[in-house]
C-alpha cells in the first residue's frame, strides 16, 4: 500500500520538475545576475547562496542589494522584503484551495517555494493539485536559482552581452505562455487580466502604490470586480429563466 | 560572513516564508464563502495579468524590445506552441532583434 501511494507521489513528482522546466531555465540569466550584482554589493559566496537558499524570492532580493549599498538597515530591509513578499499570501491563499488534502508537513514544505513562477505555473492547471506535482515544480525552480546564483557570484554573467540581454524576457514570455491558453477559455479570462494588468500600471505610473502592494491590489480588484460581475449576470440570467 | 548580514538574511527568509506559510495553517480544512471561493479562483489569470504588464515594458531601456518580445511569446502561444517553444522562441527574436537593430 505504501509503495502504491510512493509511486503515485513520484509519478506526480516528475511531471512536476517538467512543468517547472520552464521555469528553471527563466531563473537561470534572473539568478546569474543577483549572483554578480551580490558580489559587486560586497557581498562574500556564502551570504549570497544563503540569501537565495533561505529567502528564494528575485525582486525582494534585488531590492535588497540596492539597499545594502545604500547602507539602510537591517531592520528597514527586513521590513522592505515583509512588504515586497506579501503578494505570496494571496498565491497561497488561492493554492491552498486547489491543493489536494495531505499532511501539514508537506504543506509546510512545499510552501517555501511558491514564487510567482512556481504558482503561475501549478494554479493555472485543471483539477485539484497532487502534492507531489507541487513539490516537483517548486523545487526544480529552487535548485536553479540557487546554483545560478553561486554561478553568478563565481563566474560573473560572463554570457554573451545580447543573449543575456535578450533571456531577460524569459520569465515575461513564461507568463504570457501560461496565460494565452486560458484565455481561449473565454473573455472572463482575458478580463481578469487585461483589468489587473490596467490597474497595476495605474498603481505604478501614478507611484500610489509601491510594486509589492501594486501587485497584491490589481489582483484582488480584478479578481473581485470579475466575480461581481459573474455573479450579477448568474442572477439575472436565473431570474429571466424563472419568468 | 560578517554576523549581521547574516542575521539580516535569516530575518529576510522568516518574513518571506511567513506569508506563503500561514493560509495553509490559517484556512485549513475549513470551507469559505462561495463568494471568496470564486474570487480566489480568479486569482491566477489576475496576478498573471499584473505580473506581466506593465513590468514588461522595463526589462529594457528600449521599450520596443520587450513589446517585441511580449508579442512574439503572445503569437507563439496563441499558435498553440508549447510552454518551452514559447520561452526559446521569444528569446531567439529579440536575440536577431538586438544583432539587425542595435
Amino acid at each position: 500500500m505504501t509503495e502504491i501511494v510512493l509511486q503515485r507521489q513520484d509519478s506526480s513528482f516528475k511531471k512536476g520538475i517538467q512543468a517547472g522546466l520552464t521555469i528553471a531555465i527563466g531563473y537561470a540569466p534572473v539568478a546569474l545576475t543577483f549572483g554578480l550584482l551580490a558580489k559587486t554589493t560586497g557581498l562574500t559566496i556564502g551570504e549570497t547562496v544563503l540569501m537565495s537558499m533561505i529567502v528564494f524570492a528575485g525582486a525582494a532580493q534585488y531590492i535588497s542589494l540596492s539597499l545594502i549599498a545604500l547602507g539602510t538597515s537591517a531592520l528597514e530591509i527586513i521590513l522592505t522584503t515583509f512588504i515586497v513578499n506579501i503578494r505570496h499570501f494571496l498565491m497561497s491563499t488561492a493554492l491552498n484551495e486547489k491543493a489536494e488534502e495531505d499532511h501539514l508537513l508537506y504543506k509546510a514544505i512545499y510552501s517555501f517555494g511558491i514564487t510567482d513562477e512556481s504558482f503561475s505555473v501549478v494554479a493555472t492547471r485543471d483539477g485539484i493539485l497532487k502534492t507531489g506535482f507541487i513539490l516537483g515544480v517548486n523545487s526544480i525552480g529552487y535548485f536553479s536559482w540557487v546554483i545560478f546564483s553561486a554561478i553568478g557570484f563565481v563566474i560573473g554573467a560572463n554570457l554573451p552581452q545580447i543573449l543575456q540581454e535578450s533571456m531577460s524576457v524569459a520569465l515575461y514570455a513564461m507568463f504570457i505562455g501560461l496565460l494565452v491558453p486560458s484565455m481561449k477559455n473565454g473573455i472572463k479570462f482575458v478580463f481578469l487580466a487585461v483589468l489587473a494588468a490596467c490597474f497595476n500600471s495605474i498603481f505604478i505610473y501614478t507611484k500610489i502604490l509601491a510594486t509589492g502592494w501594486g501587485i497584491v491590489a490589481a489582483t484582488i480588484s480584478s479578481a473581485v470586480i470579475v466575480e461581481f460581475m459573474e455573479r450579477k449576470k448568474k442572477s439575472q440570467g436565473g431570474k429571466q429563466n424563472e419568468q | 560572513m560578517s554576523s549581521e548580514i547574516v542575521w539580516m538574511i535569516i530575518g529576510m527568509g522568516i518574513v518571506t516564508y511567513l506569508p506563503r506559510l500561514a493560509p495553509f495553517i490559517l484556512f485549513r480544512g475549513k470551507e469559505l464563502p462561495p463568494f471568496i471561493q470564486g474570487v480566489l479562483k480568479n486569482v491566477p489569470y489576475a496576478a498573471l495579468g499584473a505580473l506581466i504588464f506593465p513590468g514588461v515594458l522595463s526589462i529594457n531601456d528600449d521599450i520596443w524590445f520587450g513589446l517585441l518580445g511580449a508579442a512574439a511569446a503572445f503569437t507563439a502561444a496563441y499558435l498553440g506552441a508549447n510552454l518551452m517553444v514559447v520561452v526559446i522562441g521569444s528569446i531567439a527574436v529579440l536575440t536577431c532583434y538586438s544583432y539587425l537593430f542595435t
